[in-house]
């Protein structure tokens, strides 16, 4: 795999809100990152995850399959990453090694420059829980149905024993996702898919991580409500939020992402900033994934 | 043979969640019908087969051929279902029979309309395996549903749909649950059976970059009313009801969007 960052072009990376986007462009106002100038916030290196096969006959040996093989991945902080890959192809096992989530049979993750040990405790994990924020395909599935939105949303406040005022903190972050405040006291079933998302989105960020981690976030929901929540994570990623987001959906990672790294087999086979990557690809099976995508004509 | 819907109107509870939709697909044309989940086409498309789930009653008028078919008896219904209309669904998975081999229920569908003995009911389910590009249709034809990868169970639904070479094929959402690369082949496949055996086809999707890969003509549905139908052409180069448009822009604001800019 390559270095990250790739050399950029002449004229630099203009993605999806048409600014210019260098990481030494950015301004400070969101506190600098604790590591040193260059070091990614986000670091894994020879991550490897082994799984073993349900046996086809009893007492057989168990078959090891590879979900994960050799992965290396750096994430600049302040970067919009997607991860975009086939189903099987390895993108959800990484995020959960990267989030601490699943022990690597090999290899590690550094966050912020802290290694991250899967076999601590809660409380051991809490300061990545608190660097991270994490967002799901499915809200049905994701949000309690027996709490209501504010207590959803200011659980990681109580969590991860953060002080202050939790309410003002849910009215705030409700706000933040474009739902009205008073959302906080109803509950998730009154919400349609796409409110419920936002919800969810509400709760992801409410503790102010640094980093916000989809999987699949906009898959499950309708074109319209897609292109909403897409607009929240692009102000978002514009405010300073690093992002990793997983996506089979090359149009969402298109719209919101600096870099893009593909998957098969449990590699990353390609990775560099969007527009290269998407538009110059170097690998074949980029070109296979990238011609099967279907357009609109003339658009 | 061409099929006509006229005032068609679903209830539920008393609530009407298909609302006065009329269409006709004349023969040999490929119509999508396009919503977002909740706008009807699914239920649509249920009642045009007599699948209704219970509980919802439809009315109005469906048309195959001149000849009115909804909420025909059970019994005369099964006789058109496979014979004359095909259908593939989202999830092969629910379409397909766990319980019995992929080469049983090919040839299922063909010795309901045509006395063959089994052997070469058989023979048949190969040849209609290969037609639909299973790898090693001799010995697929020996597996259950649940021993093929999603896009293999799929190719095998629609080769049970076409076995009995029927008129009119709906289909939906038959790629929504497939890989992007395996969805193009799907597809593919669809198009050149369609065309190889001049069906009419129905194809029902919220997606309007598929809708644009497999159909002439598109009828959009918002709340259970036809929004606005026309060649797909139109409706992608020009759209008159602000539902069509605001399909087209969220679309485009989220799709993959190819070669242009940058």
């Amino acid at each position: 795999m390559t270095e990250n960052p790739l050399p950029e072009p002449a004229e630099g990376i203009r993605n999806g809100h048409g600014r210019f986007d260098r990481l030494s462009d950015r301004s400070p106002s969101r506190g600098e990152p604790l590591i040193p100038r260059g070091e990614p916030l986000i670091r894994a290196r020879g991550l490897r995850r082994e799984y073993l096969a349900a046996r086809k006959v009893p007492f057989a040996r168990r078959a090891r399959t590879v979900a994960l093989d050799d992965v290396d991945l750096d994430v600049a902080a302040g970067r919009a990453l997607g991860i975009i890959g086939e189903s099987g192809s390895g993108k959800s096992t990484l995020i959960r090694l990267l989030l601490g989530l699943d022990r690597p049979t090999a290899g590690t993750v550094h966050v912020d420059g802290r290694p991250v040990d899967a076999t601590a405790s809660a409380r051991a994990l809490h300061w990545l829980r608190r660097e991270t924020g994490l967002v799901f395909q499915d809200p049905y599935a994701s949000l309690d149905p027996r709490q209501s939105v504010g207590r959803i949303v200011s659980e990681p406040l109580r969590a991860l024993g953060i002080d202050g005022d939790h309410r003002a903190r849910v009215a705030e972050v409700l706000a933040q996702v474009g739902l009205d405040p008073e959302a906080g006291s109803r509950y998730p079933h009154e919400f349609s898919g796409g409110q419920r998302q936002r919800v969810a989105l509400a709760r992801a960020i409410a503790h102010r991580p640094r980093i916000l981690i989809g999987d699949e976030p906009l898959s499950a929901l309708d074109v319209t409500v897609r292109a909403q929540i897409l607009g929240l994570l692009r102000g978002l990623s514009r405010d300073g939020m690093t992002l990793v987001l997983v996506s089979h959906d090359i149009g969402v990672v298109q719209n919101l992402c600096d870099d893009v790294a593909v998957m098969t087999d449990g590699r990353i086979v390609e990775h560099g900033p969007t527009a290269r990557v998407l538009h110059r690809p170097e690998q074949d099976y980029t070109r296979r994934l990238l011609a099967a995508i279907p357009v609109i004509p003339g658009r | 043979m061409s099929l006509e819907v006229t005032d068609l109107v679903v209830e539920i509870d008393d609530r009407r969640v298909v609302d006065g939709i009329s269409f006709a697909v004349p023969d040999g044309a490929r119509l999508g019908l396009i919503g977002e989940s909740g706008s009807g086409k699914s239920l649509t498309a249920l009642a045009l087969m007599g699948l209704l789930p219970d509980g919802a009653t439809a009315s109005g008028s469906v048309r195959w051929n001149g000849r009115e078919i909804l909420n025909l008896p059970d019994r005369e219904l099964a006789d058109i279902r496979g014979d004359e209309i095909g259908m593939v669904f989202q999830e092969p998975r629910t379409a397909l029979n766990p319980i019995r081999t992929i080469g049983r229920q090919i040839a299922e569908t063909i010795r309901i309309h045509e006395r063959i003995d089994r052997r070469a009911a058989r023979a048949r389910a190969i040849a209609e395996a290969a037609r639909v590009a299973l790898p090693d249709p001799e010995r697929i034809v020996d597996r259950y549903p649940h021993q093929l990868s999603g896009g293999q169970r799929q190719r095998a639904a629609i080769a049970i749909a076409l076995a009995a070479r029927p008129r009119l094929l709906i289909a939906d959402e038959p790629t929504t649950a497939l890989d992007v690369t395996i969805q193009a082949d799907v597809l593919r496949l669809l198009l050149s059976l369609v065309e190889s055996d001049g069906m009419s086809l129905v194809f029902i999707t919220h997606d309007l970059a598929v809708l644009a890969q497999v159909a002439t003509h598109a009828v959009v549905l918002a709340d259970g009313r036809v929004a606005e139908s026309g060649p797909l052409e139109t409706l992608l180069t020009a759209p008159a009801s602000p539902i069509t448009q605001g399909l087209l822009r969220d679309a485009t604001a989220t799709l993959w969007r190819g070669e242009d800019e940058r």
